[in-house]
């Protein structure tokens, strides 16, 4: 069904995040099924993500890639197999076990999902505001992440009065705030311009390279699945940079979706070298 | 092809039962355990309660003038028009305050929570909720109940009162009938069990509108047009279900209070 993941031919980065130890993943999918009122939406997915990976998911729009996200965070529940969480099997737990578990985890949903009756600060820290946390340090940890994100400006602003690419740049800042174990992307440079999409881009690989989350990030645009593994963050010069030639970032694999089955699951090397039909087609 | 749609219909109504029941037990149980969300029950409060009160205080205003005016037209054909004020204050306050206002509420609340949590849910706005860790009935449904209930209590006191200033208004500027006799007639006949049946129905009121427009705003599929639908029968299963309730509990507190 997949292709057999084999080790990177590239060199290593010389920055980013350094190989993934042989730890137990953070997430895991075994043979997991889900169908809604008709023929499955994904079928048999089995796939891992390890600590300080970032894996992409790719796929044309439709194939069950958003829903795959919703699965990793128990928004949805499969219909067959099982999916580990931190090593907690959580296909089956219930929606109050799992509300502590999604608290070490941040999203980023397509449209950015920000809640329109709140102001940037209050969507930026509702984690911390339902935890109770002081208001000063409710403010100085939003400014922090708000800086991170380039947005530091619109702390006063409700989400009706931002910029598309500015209300994902949010939503990162919210998903980011708690520093989380996992960070999950849906489709984050979806229907944006290449400028915004760039910068949201850099953001991703800031976050990947910072802090060596790991993440699941959905996207269509193959452009952003080879700038994530050929580029990485330079600190001293806070910019994105491009990896020299011929080396790509060995944390950063690809998963390939296609009517709801996984084609493809390796590195960039695999994937364009692969000889399935559809990598070759979505490639070309 | 119409036993297939009758049988898929029938599923899709006891789904619905199944789903609601569920939902409105693991509401109901949020209403004791912490975490409460005592500022989102202020604001929701203050939505309802303060929101709702002009519609409230004219609605029962002008039922109690209406009341006035048709029973005094049926009395006076018996000569007891006197009795006006304990005919308008009864049939306000055992039975026309708490319904009349929890239809009212009805309309105006649980379309707004039903269209408030569709848009938030087509705008995966309560997705998000979740993925954040947060509960979205505990955060939103379970407030709004709380809020609902103690809100209607004392919206039905309002509507009761103004009801009764309502058919006094009738009775002396229209009719020029005496006021104090009105008054004395209308209190009076008043017993304790007329209050408390009058109060102990807004309560289940306050619990259906709430937790109907909650239901329906949770569960809405379907875009912008979902919804509209979703408001459309949050209104009208909660409306019915007031008046459903308000035959069972009348009937329960009659066999009670023996009259």
């Amino acid at each position: 069904m997949s292709e057999t993941q084999v080790p990177s031919q590239d060199d290593s980065p010389p920055a980013g995040p350094v190989a993934a130890p042989h730890t137990s993943p953070v997430l895991a999918f075994n043979y997991v099924s889900i169908a809604f009122d008709g023929p499955p939406v994904l079928k048999n997915i089995s796939f891992s993500v390890a600590p300080g990976e970032t894996r992409v998911l790719l796929g044309p729009a439709g194939v069950g890639k958003s829903v795959l996200l919703k699965l990793a965070n128990g928004l949805l529940r499969p219909d067959k197999g099982s999916i580990q969480l931190f090593g907690e099997e959580i296909s089956s737990m219930p929606e109050e076990q799992l509300f502590p578990l999604r608290t070490r985890i941040g999203m980023v949903f397509q449209e950015g999902a920000l809640f329109d009756s709140l102001t940037v600060r209050d969507n930026v820290a509702y984690q911390l505001i339902q935890e109770e946390v002081p208001d000063d340090e409710i403010d100085v940890r939003v400014r922090q992440i708000l800086s991170f994100v380039g947005l530091e400006r619109t702390i006063d602003f409700y989400p009706s009065s931002l910029s598309g690419g500015m209300k994902r740049r949010v939503a990162i800042a919210r998903a980011a705030i708690r520093q989380p174990e996992l960070l999950l992307y849906d489709s984050p440079t979806g229907g944006l311009d290449p400028i915004t999409s760039t910068t949201i881009i850099e953001l991703i690989i800031k976050e990947r390279d910072v802090h060596q989350t790991p993440a699941l990030l959905v996207t269509h645009r193959l452009q952003d699945a080879f700038t994530l593994c050929t580029h990485y963050y330079d600190q001293e010069k806070a910019a994105m940079l491009p990896l020299p030639e011929g080396q790509t970032n060995t944390n950063t694999t690809f998963l390939m979706l296609d009517e709801g089955r996984l084609i493809f699951d390796g590195t960039i090397h695999d994937l364009v070298h692969s000889q399935d039909p559809f990598v070759r087609e979505f490639l070309e | 092809m119409a036993t297939i749609s009758i049988d898929r219909t029938a599923k899709q109504l006891v789904l619905t039962i199944q789903e609601y029941s569920l939902f409105a037990w693991r509401a109901f149980q949020n209403l004791y355990r912490p975490p409460i969300y005592w500022t989102d029950f202020l604001i929701q409060s203050d939505v309802i309660g303060f929101g709702s009160i002009s519609i409230v205080l004219l609605s029962g205003f002008f039922t109690g003038g209406v009341l006035a005016l048709q029973s005094a037209a049926t009395l006076s054909a018996f000569g007891a028009t006197a009795v006006t004020g304990r005919f308008v204050a009864i049939t306000m306050i055992r039975e026309l305050g708490p319904v009349l206002t929890g239809v009212m509420v009805s309309g105006r609340n649980a379309s707004s929570m039903a269209s408030e949590l569709g848009s938030m849910v087509v705008t995966e706005q309560i997705d998000a909720m979740r993925a954040l860790g947060v509960d979205p009935i505990r955060k939103l449904v379970t407030p709004r109940i709380f809020a609902c209930i103690s809100m209607l209590f004392f919206l039905t006191i309002v509507a009761d009162a103004f009801g009764i200033m309502g058919g006094a208004f009738v009775t002396i500027f229209m009719n020029h009938q005496d006021g104090t006799q009105y008054f004395s007639m209308a209190w009076e006949s008043l017993r304790w069990p007329d209050i408390l049946q009058g109060l102990v129905k807004p309560l289940f009121s306050g619990y259906i509108i709430a937790s109907i427009g909650c239901f329906y705003g949770l569960r809405t599929t379907g875009g912008t047009q979902g919804v509209g639908r979703a408001t459309i029968q949050a209104v009208v299963w909660s409306s019915v279900f007031i008046i459903v309730a308000d035959f069972f509990v009348t009937q329960i507190l009659l066999a009670i209070f023996v009259t």
